[in-house]
């Protein structure tokens, strides 16, 4: 008889029919990895070893200088680190709130609610998927201004918090939730905002937990709307000051590479820490990511 | 079926509360993506220049982008499918590649390989363009030029960062890089949920090896997924094309590395010709939707 069984996904235990992939995956993994140990050896190198020549990449006398000089350097420009350390993290803290409040109403009412437009408004998000953001960033500063948030936090937020695939995914999974489930909470008397909260909030949370990954990946390392909606630099945030960090003369010179990768380390962090306690969340969602 | 099924749920044909459950939302969508298209679609055709009352000028500056833009023939088109290729549709390949091989190891392998391959996405560019910078950096203490000369590859420094040979391929290696997005964890899902009853019913009618499994039980079992991925592979490509600009400036060296999203800032935001930049915003948007159709012939499910 033919040898080939078809093969098992997800197998249990190694068997050596996985050395192959390991031999084609591997490399790709270390190529991929090194850059990002480098930038956390990079920002604990201390002076000497910046300077070493040839350059070294590993650092063997790690050292909190370069962070403590990125404390300095903010000082020294007027604003301190914390306000914009601030900045962010309330404008984060309202996107991805915002973000997933009215994402998981919307999600809610076009999986669940019959009314007129519904499939129509599940279209146009569905195109949105593709929306690249860069190519309206003209019109999209024309809206803004006309709307007079320039040098408010609100163009730091308000623009962020229509987010098409997190509204995508956490409809794809509000999709699986039993309509009888729903039904029989309408028997039990209880109203649409009721079933939301009590019925469908809590069987979607690995939707939300990926939605909340994916919109903090977009507020937390955003220039746009520093860049160009933000005149004030006590308004801007952390992201925009590491990025004068990395663009300005500073990266020309040695010492200043330390600090730069120190900042470009305290932007990354975070969203490494929230993924890996997310991750579980996040392939539960995945697999219901398909476009029908 | 289904529908007459469904269709009991809330009992009312026209429940008035999903408006105001859409409502929030819709209203930010409508403000700040689908009003900033259209405004795109309707400054292209003017001469906006951010200080006068825009006047209609017709199809002027898409027949300008055609005829007269040099700098836009030459260089930013060309740079932007090769960019794309490699980058969108290239990624794309690679993160099918790598997550099939991902859904044949265990579980624990399986996760931290996945979260390293993924982690650059999460660097968006804009945090990692100084790490770039030290690689890359000119001179002899430049880690690149340090290996480089080391291993007797070359024998004087190359300023990567300005030279119009290096530009385009350092800017596709780092999208490259950073492309195991959202889409490469949906495939990786998409591929562990496949049935694994549909390998065995293949094997006995005659499927030989993974490869044609591959090619004729799991692909076509996980469509959706293939559709999804390819959107985000090909938006993300476009939304990464910034990193050009921050590692080089605008514009880049001799244009080497300039795409079509750096053009756009160009115009936009330094020449504040806004109308020429719509019309280059217009032309990109349009580009995504060929990538997006070429991908919905592909892996949409036929009614």
């Amino acid at each position: 008889m033919a040898a080939y069984k078809g093969h098992r996904t997800n197998p249990d235990k190694f068997d050596r029919g996985q050395i192959k992939i390991y031999l084609m995956i591997l490399p790709m993994v270390l190529l991929t990895g090194l850059p990002i140990i480098f930038i956390i050896f990079h920002a604990f190198k201390p002076m000497e070893e910046l300077f070493a020549f040839p350059p070294k990449f590993i650092t063997t006398h790690p050292t909190l200088d370069n962070f403590r000089k990125l404390m300095k350097a903010s000082r020294s420009a007027g604003i301190p680190l914390g306000k914009y350390v601030f900045n962010s993290v309330f404008i984060t803290a309202a996107v991805v709130f915002g973000s997933l409040l009215f994402s998981t109403m919307a999600a809610y009412a076009l999986s669940k609610l019959r009314f007129k437009g519904r499939n129509v408004m599940m279209q146009i998000n569905q195109i949105a998927l593709m929306f690249v953001s860069v190519a309206v960033m003209i019109p999209r500063y024309l809206v803004v201004n006309r709307l007079g948030m320039i040098d408010t936090y609100w163009a730091e937020i308000l623009p962020l918090i229509a987010l098409p695939v997190g509204l995508f995914l956490i409809k794809q999974f509000v999709d699986q939730v039993p309509d009888s489930l729903i039904e029989a909470a309408y028997m039990d008397g209880a109203k649409e905002w009721q079933i939301y909260l009590k019925v469908i909030i809590p069987l979607i949370k690995p939707a939300i937990a990926t939605a909340a990954i994916l919109v903090f990946q977009q507020v937390w390392t955003n220039l746009e709307t520093s860049n160009y909606y933000i005149n004030d630099d006590s308004l801007k945030s952390l992201a925009f000051y590491m990025n004068t960090l990395t663009s300005t003369s500073t990266t020309n010179t040695v010492a200043g590479q330390g600090v730069a990768a120190a900042a470009s380390l305290i932007m990354f962090l975070p969203n490494l820490i929230l993924f890996c306690i997310l991750q579980k969340n996040v392939m539960n969602t995945m697999a219901h990511s398909g476009i029908k | 079926m289904a529908a007459a099924n469904r269709s009991k749920v809330g009992s009312r044909a026209n429940n008035k509360n999903g408006y105001l459950f859409v409502a929030p939302y819709a209203i930010l969508f409508i403000v700040f993506i689908l009003a900033p298209v259209i405004m795109a679609v309707i400054l292209s055709f003017t001469n906006f220049n951010a200080i006068q009352w825009p006047g209609f000028v017709g199809f002027l500056n898409y027949i300008n982008l055609i005829t007269g833009d040099d700098v836009f023939m030459k260089y930013v088109l060309p740079n932007t499918v090769k960019y794309a290729l490699i980058v969108g549709v290239g990624g794309y390949v690679l993160a099918f590649l790598l997550a099939w091989g991902l859904s044949n190891l265990t579980k624990a392998p399986r996760t931290v390989f996945a979260l390293i391959l993924y982690s650059p996405s999460m660097t968006t560019g804009v945090a990692m363009a100084v790490l770039w910078k030290i690689m890359f950096t000119g001179d002899q203490t430049g880690y690149l030029n340090s290996w480089l000369m080391d291993i007797g590859a070359i024998n004087e420094p190359v300023i990567w960062l300005t030279n119009t040979t290096f530009l385009l391929p350092i800017v596709i290696i780092i999208g490259l890089w950073s492309s195991m997005g959202v889409g490469f964890l949906s495939i990786l899902a998409g591929l562990l949920n496949v049935d694994e009853s549909l390998y065995e019913a293949a094997a006995i009618d005659g499927v030989k090896n993974r490869f044609q499994e591959m090619i004729y039980v799991t692909i076509p079992s996980m469509k959706p997924q293939m559709l999804f991925a390819a959107v985000m592979q090909i938006v993300g490509a476009f939304q990464n094309g910034m990193i050009s600009t921050l590692l080089a400036g605008n514009p880049t060296p001799g244009y080497a590395a300039q795409l079509i999203v750096n053009h756009i800032e160009d115009y936009g935001f330094i020449r504040y010709e806004m109308g020429y930049a719509a019309s280059v915003s217009v032309v990109l948007l349009l580009i995504v939707q060929i990538f997006s159709a070429v991908s919905t012939r592909l892996f949409g499910e036929k009614d």
